[in-house]
């Protein structure tokens, strides 16, 4: 199906299932353990073997040699697989470092062996034997230093951006701001470490990994492996988490491939804790620079974002101005991105990639001129909305409501009570509020699904689509249930299989919208070969009550099916709306910190997030993503920082006790609203994209709480006490 | 993890023998912390030494109305002791103050004081450290130095000590009874027990090989106002920046021992005499010989405040 023209009524506007608050239909797998992770999958009649894979030492050099001949005498061993034996591998299209071959060193904790093993406890202990020598070279681990060698990216980030004349505007604005933020490198810490199982069957491979994107990671693979594409089959049925993580192909699988061919078993890999900050990709840090220039009145006049970001050779920016593009009218503006040549770790797609960093720095921007103009930081925002794209005023946004968001916010949250900065005390606390407008693209992404009708009325959806724990199965049952007339109790789901329909995948908060699509349109064709098969006019059949009815002819779904049962299959494809019409999501996070007038923690009291995201297919688990997001943002805010050994290049903090993410101790009190709204440019299911959202903004209302409260400005991420201490008042 | 034996001991002379036959040998109780440094090879015992089933897990009063508290009394129950919390304050909110709910009901009082350093690069096997690999170097100093140690520190090592327990227990006088392996017993008081760093790192206790921790005793109460203010980037299950351990009598005397500042709890008992000079003068005294890096400096003035705030805490 191609989707050219905004959506007009369809059966998905009857909101009898589409909409309603259903729990988890996989939720009861999951709390009883029956969800089948990777590293979990268990067929009895297999002996798995267990790879334990082995990271570099050093962050940049060449492998000179490796000695597994002590590990080779270690109980239990099967058998090791260096980076030297399987030498130079084709890269897969998406990894910008190699996962596995050859002896180039590009990062730390790079793969260089898999060793594998009757046991798990035998291969780690094997593992710890290998002897790799190395020839270290020079790198290149401090954005800072290497900002001044950093070169304009490839055209295809769009890393230069303009319109009007920003320089003068700016010399003539009447306030102005220039300011510089920095944002540190941040680790997806998904919950479930990546996994893979391998098991070869003559030159096919069955691997059951964890995957946000089946079809990216098959493709990658192959390439890897240097096969065909088809003799590839991959099961993610159920992750722990992604965050962008698991976007692109991975080592494990690899490693487990070739373990598993050179043992001649099925191979277990999983990357241990301390391996996944400085094997697999990160956030990359960035330096920001923002101008704003405003009449008296509030008025925008110049606007210019700048941003240093860094990542290995062949690899992108972190797209940390984009959002200020079409965040706030002013008719002069400017963007622009450098990239330095980094030797650490792939930085890559990390939740709301680009927005995440860039709105930690534009927000508090906002706030500092909202401040130096002598406005309330609401109404500063709201006098600079647009409704156009700014750098091209003839694209309207197709629905874009931030002032209603901003508005709500601030009175479900009591914004009116927000006090002058350092001014409101509790006992030992300062308290302050902060706002944050949220901001993220509403992207959309080809999706595959199929549907079919059997015998006993059941409507299976079969996609290669995700579940990250962002609750597709359930979105997708609601949408096959809606379509088809029948409730999600007749619907089964199958995801994350390679011979399902390729779908969109779970990644730039384009999943949803663009899966649940995919579903529609499959519906669609299957609604057509039922009405077809009775005969029906397709025009004015109903499907209700597990029922299709034509004028006044009834049949039940099951019936219609017989026992040959009936499949519709589709592809959502997306015509020029997004083109015509700038579409993104918007809302408004209102944060409430206490900062301790001592110590300077600072502790979050309350939050509220107010969501303009289309239509909401499911208030329980859009809820979810937001406060998970906003539970992010708050650790992005207050203590996640990949600390960079800048000496020998390597994130030093590589496990769960140093890389500190929020803990419900963090988190007292959360609240949610979604605006009432639909967009019927985006999609037939007329929703967005909502799993990031609540993520873009959330850091950078935390931090200016904690202006308010204290009257100091932390420019750079995290905000820890030591940044604030200096200018605490006096308490001894 | 290297494979290794294992052995139950059900009395403290079985512990003592089995360590005095194997020097390789290590005493295993709540695992907490041993075993997340076996899996990682930065412990590598050939033998363990299972020492749950010996009768240590009970507090009792001694004759002389302090406390002996058995060395596998577990975090948990240490801190909801009634007494403990009636008389020794400060421990109970010590516990409470460490780890998580999971890792306490496990955790002893004897692994507890025996917990090794966080440092990130101790944890790192791929990179020197003397405290790991003796002579090889610390990758600490020019590095990443956050959360390590302010005073006390030398050329080899600046690591802290990051028991909150331990810090308590400083404050308070406490003395550890050991067993050696001939069967000999010592009375170590808290004061002695743990070592700073010096030119060996790698030696963090008074203990010898295969000493074994029978109880930790503590004296009678001295009542006062008892304060544990730990201060962590995150709300909880995190480590010490710095803690102040206090107990503050209405005189204006009193005890202090800080933690996340040194190799072991930081307690100078003649600095005490400026307790009623306040936190800046105590402060100083305490921090006098302080020997930061640019980038934990702020633990200097961080132990100070959060002194500051612990006394005005005692006086209201
Ligand atoms: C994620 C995490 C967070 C934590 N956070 C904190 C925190 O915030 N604050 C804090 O204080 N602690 C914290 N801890 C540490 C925790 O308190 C210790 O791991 C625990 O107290 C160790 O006790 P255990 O009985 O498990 O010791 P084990 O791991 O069993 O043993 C530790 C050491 O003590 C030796 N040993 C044990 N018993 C004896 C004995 N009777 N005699 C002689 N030697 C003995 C062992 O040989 C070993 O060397 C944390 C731990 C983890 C894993
Ligand atoms: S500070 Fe101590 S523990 Fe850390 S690397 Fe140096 S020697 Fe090792």
């Amino acid at each position: 199906m191609q989707f050219e023209n905004p959506a007009t009524t369809n059966p998905i506007d009857q909101l009898k299932v589409i909409g309603k608050p259903i729990h988890r239909i996989d939720g009861e797998l999951k709390t009883t353990g029956r969800a089948m992770y990777a590293y979990e999958w268990h067929d009895p009649n297999l002996r798995y073997a267990y790879g334990y894979p082995v990271g570099s030492a050093i962050a940049k050099g060449q492998v000179t040699s490796i000695d597994s001949a002590a590990a080779k005498k270690a109980p239990g061993i099967l058998g090791v697989v260096t980076t030297l034996d399987v030498g130079d591998l084709q890269k897969g299209k998406l990894n910008t470092a190699k996962l596995f071959g050859g002896s180039e060193i590009q990062h730390y904790h790079q793969a260089v062996a898999v060793v594998v093993a009757e046991t798990f406890e035998q291969a780690r202990a094997a593992a710890a034997l290998i002897m790799v020598d190395y020839a270290p070279e020079k790198g290149a681990f401090d954005l800072r230093v290497e900002m001044a060698n950093a070169k304009t990216p490839d055209p295809s980030s769009e890393p230069d951006s303009s319109a009007g004349d920003f320089h003068k505007a700016f010399s003539a604005a009447a306030v102005t701001l220039d300011a510089e933020y920095t944002t540190p490198d941040q680790s997806h810490a998904m919950m479930e470490p990546h996994a893979s199982i391998a098991a070869w069957n003559g030159d096919e491979v069955t691997v059951w990994t964890s995957s946000q994107m089946i079809d990216w990671w098959r493709s990658d693979f192959a390439i890897t492996l240097g096969m065909d594409k088809e003799k590839v089959h991959l099961m993610s049925p159920f992750i722990g988490g992604g965050f962008g993580g698991k976007l692109f192909l991975r080592a494990d699988p690899v490693l487990a491939a070739f373990a598993a061919k050179a043992v001649g078993r099925p191979v277990k890999v999983a990357l241990p804790r301390p391996m996944i900050s400085n094997n697999t990709t990160h956030r990359p840090a960035t330096i920001q620079r923002i101008r704003i220039g405003a009449e008296r009145d509030g008025k925008i006049t110049a606007i210019a974002h700048e941003s240093w970001s860094g990542d290995l050779p062949g690899g992108g920016p972190e797209t940390a101005v984009m959002q200020t593009r079409l965040l706030y009218a002013g008719e002069n503006r400017m963007t622009a991105m450098k990239l330095a040549t980094l030797d650490l770790p792939e930085g890559n797609a990390m939740r709301a990639p680009g927005e995440a960093p860039g709105l930690m720095a534009l927000e508090i921007a906002v706030d500092e001129m909202a401040e130096k103009l002598g406005m309330d930081p609401v109404e500063f925002r709201i006098k600079n909305d647009t409704q156009v794209d700014p750098e091209n005023p003839d694209r309207p946004f197709s629905h874009r409501d931030l002032i209603g968001c901003l508005r709500r916010g601030a009175e479900k949250f009591g914004w009116d009570q927000r006090t002058n900065p350092a001014t409101r005390r509790e006992g030992n606390w300062m308290i302050g509020m902060g706002v944050a407008a949220a901001f993220r693209n509403n992207l959309v992404m080809p999706s595959g699904a199929r549907v079919k009708l059997d015998q006993d009325g059941i409507v299976t959806v079969e996609t290669d689509m995700t579940d990250i724990g962002t609750g597709s199965y359930t979105i997708i049952a609601q949408t096959a249930a809606e379509m088809m007339g029948v409730g999600v109790d007749k619907v089964a789901v199958q995801l994350g299989d390679s011979r399902f329909p390729v779908s969109a995948g779970s990644g730039g908060q384009f999943g949803a919208n663009s899966a649940t699509s995919g579903v529609y349109a499959a519906c669609v064709k299957l609604r057509e070969a039922i009405a077809s098969k009775l005969g029906f006019n397709s025009a004015d059949v109903k499907f209700e009550n597990g029922e299709v009815k034509s004028g006044n002819r009834v049949v039940r779904l099951d019936e219609a099916a017989g026992e040959e049962g009936l499949v519709g299959e589709d592809t959502i494809e997306w015509g020029d709306l997004t083109k015509t019409h700038q579409q993104s999501t918007f809302g408004g996070h209102f944060v409430e910190v206490g900062v301790d007038v001592a110590t300077g923690e600072t502790r979050i009291r309350r939050m509220l997030a107010v969501c303009a995201a289309g239509r909401i297919l499911n208030p329980i688990t859009a809820r979810s993503q937001v406060i998970g997001a906003m539970t992010m943002g708050a650790g992005g805010a207050l203590f996640e920082e990949l600390a960079v050994d800048t000496r020998h290049g390597f994130f030093v903090n590589h496990d769960l006790a140093g890389y500190e993410v929020p803990v419900h101790a963090d988190i007292p009190h959360q609240e949610v609203i979604f605006m009432d709204e639909i967009d019927p440019y985006s999609s037939p299911m007329k929703a967005k994209g909502v799993g990031e959202l609540g993520l873009c903004g959330v850091s950078a209302a935390i931090a200016n709480a904690t202006y308010n409260a204290t009257g100091i400005r932390v420019r750079n991420y995290p905000i820890t006490l030591d940044k604030l201490i200096g200018e605490l008042p006096n308490v001894a | 993890m290297r494979a290794f034996t294992y052995e139950r001991a059900s009395s403290v002379e079985a512990a003592a023998v089995a360590a005095a036959q194997n020097a390789d040998a290590k005493f295993i109780a709540g695992g907490t912390n041993l075993l997340d440094l076996m899996k990682l090879e930065i412990e590598k015992p050939s033998h363990l030494i299972d020492v749950n089933g010996i009768d240590l897990d009970t507090i009792e009063r001694t004759q002389d109305g302090g406390l002996r508290i058995g060395a596998l009394v577990r975090n948990t129950d240490l801190a909801a002791d009634v007494t403990v919390r009636r008389d020794y304050g400060l421990l109970s909110r010590a516990l409470v103050a460490g780890a998580s709910g999971q890792l306490r009901n496990k955790a002893t009082t004897a692994g507890n004081l025996l917990q090794r350093t966080r440092c990130p690069y101790f944890y790192d096997p791929n990179q020197p450290c003397n405290k790991r690999n003796p002579g090889s170097g610390c990758s600490a100093i020019g590095g990443v130095t956050r959360h390590l140690g302010v005073v006390g520190v030398s050329e080899a090592c600046l690591a802290t000590h990051p028991s909150d327990m331990a810090v308590a227990m400083r404050a308070l006088d406490a003395v550890v009874e050991t067993v050696k392996p001939n069967g000999e017993k010592r009375s170590i008081p808290m004061a002695d027990f743990h070592r700073l760093p010096g030119d060996t790192p790698h030696i963090e206790t008074a203990l010898e090989h295969g000493e074994f921790i029978t109880n930790v005793v503590l004296p009678s109460p001295i009542g006062g106002k008892q304060i544990y203010r730990k201060v962590r980037d995150r709300a909880s299950y995190a480590f010490a920046l710095v803690s102040v351990a206090a107990v503050i009598h209405s005189d204006g005397s009193g005890k202090v021992a800080v933690g996340g500042v040194a190799h072991k709890p930081w307690r100078i008992e003649a600095a005490e005499a400026e307790l009623p000079n306040g936190a800046r003068a105590m402060a100083s005294a305490l921090l006098a010989d302080a020997r930061p890096t640019e980038e934990n400096k702020f633990k200097i003035s961080l132990t100070e405040r959060t002194l500051a705030a612990v006394l005005s805490e005692a006086k209201g």
